[in-house]
């Protein structure tokens, strides 16, 4: 019994360790990184069909080949199309995020200042959509902002206008459904960062002759960079890649990333194309931003609360 | 009883007048009036709850009074927001901006009065010079010990050149060496700037090495007013002598009442008390008596009428410049007795002795409950 025990104990001892810090990683690697080199190695192969794939490498007669094609890099870069798109998505992310962190930090704010007992409910509220599927959520609203939707009834029933506002379709459509959808991404981290932030701060600002809006100015907020840097983060990224909402409320002049991707693959069957496409994505516009926020949070970090 | 008593003199710098505060029912502030001189150090001393950091943030204007008034050099303040206020306060903990440098903390609020840039860098390195951190002054605070932090914080407060320097806990932060060493410099400093000073604490010994003035402050209202060695020899109320240090108070009556002395029977025995009080004979009052101005000896003394009782030893603590023996008396109270080691000697008196207690008449205070 006592060496079954101690067997058991020492197996815990020397693996327990590791298989506690190596099953994210074994996760990681398994649903990120494999599935990236195989889009990776899509991207470059060469194909009849745009489907099946000729080997990368060869190993014939003692001889060994490796062939790598970049000629859909070629292509990408030289077609006014993707960079459009690529420069589209960047800017649609922007407005998105901009508009969450000016919608959301003034209620994150005012979540974090409220009285502790009503804080539940709040962070309650604002994780409450969560609970319905986000593609019935974008969905509905077509129904608000359609030529024949609730919106257009309304102001036409009161007369406000006499024909319906073109709404839908439009960039303002699929800004309203991003800004709609990552709001809470950006809320969450925010407040967290705010909720702890010493409320003696603020009356020492005031105390040294800072107004109120100046306080919050020069203390409130760059003591929250790490919750505007996190939750910028939280919705450009996404955003960026975003399919779904500029599918159901963008219009022909909304190009994102993310269709182009979806059409590379299903309507014109070419995944390298479309494999080159996610890994350019990935390359310009993911890796700078995961360094930036490497190294702001790095140098704010320790100094902050 | 009134709050008048703690008017001083007319010329009065901050005049704090029936001020209450009010949290729903409870009065965290009540009616309270004190005047303090222009460059004197004032503390606020009490247990958690008092009322002293109420008080406090109401002068600083953090906290809007419910009724009464506050002014400076006779003017109002009570209408003025915080940021306009002639006073910095040194918060508990500091409250130094983290994302600041040390330099940046102490421009802070020179930034805000719109001083023109080279002046400012010369306030900064004044205040700098002053608290001696002039090689820190590109550090950001979490790179600073305690005591630096502390340093900062009080040029920070100190460079606007505030007409009233409020400090919430200025030790509470710090380890026990370093306060008493802290305590000196920050009452050097404050003395050479000449600021008018009000600070708060529940530390009885930092009140009363750092304060000209100390006010005893008990659920929201002043128990005393005075300066620390009054407080402290003369308190006026059982509160007061339990609060400040420790006290051995005998309940009794009153049974002689002259201009010069008075008499007081306990169940201990009889005090002789070497001052007169106005008081009617039979009225029962306590003594109070401070552990270090007893006396204990093997033999009895020569007059055992009066201050003199019988006691046992029944634990004792060495704490090496004195040592603290409990004794029960033979009238069944114990009591504490603090005996200051002069010279070197082993334990003087063991347990379970019989000794004789004896005090001065001039070491008693009467108590009128």
């Amino acid at each position: 019994m006592s060496t079954a025990t101690s067997l058991v104990d020492r197996l815990v001892d020397r693996w327990g360790r590791l298989m506690v810090i190596g099953t994210p990683y074994i996760f990681l690697i398994l649903v990120f990184s494999i599935p990236f080199f195989v889009v990776l190695k899509i991207s470059v192969s060469t194909s009849n069909d745009g489907i099946r794939f000729e080997d990368l490498s060869t190993f014939n007669d003692w001889v060994f080949s490796f062939t790598a094609s970049f000629q859909k890099y070629r292509f990408l870069f030289t077609d006014d199309l993707y960079l459009n798109t690529y420069g589209s998505s960047l800017k649609f992310a922007t407005i998105n995020t901009l508009c969450c962190l000016f919608i959301g930090y003034p209620f994150a704010y005012f979540m974090a200042r409220s009285p502790v007992s009503i804080r539940p409910v709040l962070l309650m509220l604002v994780s409450l959509p969560f609970w319905t599927s986000y593609l019935l959520r974008v969905y509905a609203w077509k129904g608000l902002l359609d030529d024949s939707g609730t919106i257009n009834s309304l102001l036409l029933s009161f007369g406000l206008i006499d024909e319906p506002i073109k709404m839908m379709y439009t960039a303002f459509s699929l800004s309203v459904g991003m800004v709609y959808t990552y709001l809470p991404f950006m809320i969450l981290p925010l407040y967290a960062n705010l909720v702890k932030m010493d409320g003696r701060l603020i009356e020492a600002a005031n105390d040294l002759g800072a107004s109120p809006f100046r306080a919050f100015w020069l203390v409130t907020v760059p003591l929250s960079k790490n919750g505007i840097i996190a939750g910028s983060m939280l919705v450009f990224i996404p955003s960026v890649g975003e399919y779904v909402i500029p599918e159901l409320l963008g219009g022909p002049e909304t190009l994102m990333i993310g269709r182009v991707l979806w059409d590379e693959f299903f309507s014109n069957n070419d995944w390298s194309m479309a494999s080159a496409v996610a890994v350019t994505m990935v390359f310009l516009i993911l890796f700078p931003l995961a360094l930036f926020n490497k190294y702001q949070t790095d140098g704010v970090g320790r100094g902050s609360v | 009883m009134t709050a008048n008593f703690a008017y001083g003199a007319s010329k009065a710098f901050v005049r704090i007048d029936r001020l209450t505060k009010r949290f729903g029912d409870v009065a965290a502030v009540d009616n309270v009036s004190l005047d303090i001189t222009k460059g004197e150090i004032f503390a606020l001393l009490g247990s958690s709850g008092c009322g002293k950091s109420t008080l406090l943030r109401m002068l600083a204007g953090f906290e809007t009074p419910s009724e009464g008034n506050i002014s400076l050099e006779g003017v109002s303040v009570i209408n003025m927001p915080p940021h306009q206020r002639p006073m910095n306060m040194m918060f508990q903990s500091y409250a130094l901006f983290p994302h600041l440098t040390v330099t940046e903390n102490i421009a802070f609020g020179l930034k805000r009065d719109g001083m023109p840039k080279a002046q400012i860098n010369a306030r900064v390195e004044e205040m700098l010079n002053m608290v001696q951190l002039k090689r820190y002054a590109k550090r950001k605070p979490h790179q600073l010990s305690g005591g630096q932090q502390q340093r900062v914080a009080l040029a920070r407060c100190l460079a606007k050149q505030p007409k009233l320097l409020l400090l919430d806990e200025p030790l509470g932060a710090l380890d026990r060496k370093l306060r008493e060493q802290t305590q000196f410099e920050l009452v050097n400093i404050i003395k050479a700037v000449g600021v008018t000073c009000v600070l708060v604490t529940h530390d009885q010994e930092e009140a009363m090495t750092m304060a000209d003035r100390i006010a005893v402050m008990s659920e929201g209202s002043f128990i005393q007013v005075g300066r620390p060695h009054e407080i402290y020899e003369t308190p006026s109320s059982r509160f007061v002598a339990d609060f400040i240090g420790k006290v051995n108070l005998f309940d009794g009556v009153l049974v002689v009442d002259e201009p010069d002395h008075c008499e007081i029977d306990t169940p201990q025995g009889r005090f002789f008390v070497g001052h007169g009080i106005t008081g009617t004979i039979g009225m029962s009052l306590s003594v109070a008596l401070r552990p270090e101005k007893i006396g204990l000896q093997a033999e009895a003394p020569e007059d055992i009428s009066s201050n003199a009782f019988r006691g046992t030893v029944v634990d004792s603590g060495y704490y090496g410049s004195f040592s603290v023996y409990r004794v029960d008396l033979a009238g069944g109270q114990r009591i504490q007795v603090a005996i200051t080691h002069t010279e070197r000697h082993d334990e003087l008196y063991r347990r379970g002795e019989e000794v004789w207690v004896t005090c001065r008449s001039d070491a008693l205070v009467v108590l009128i409950n």
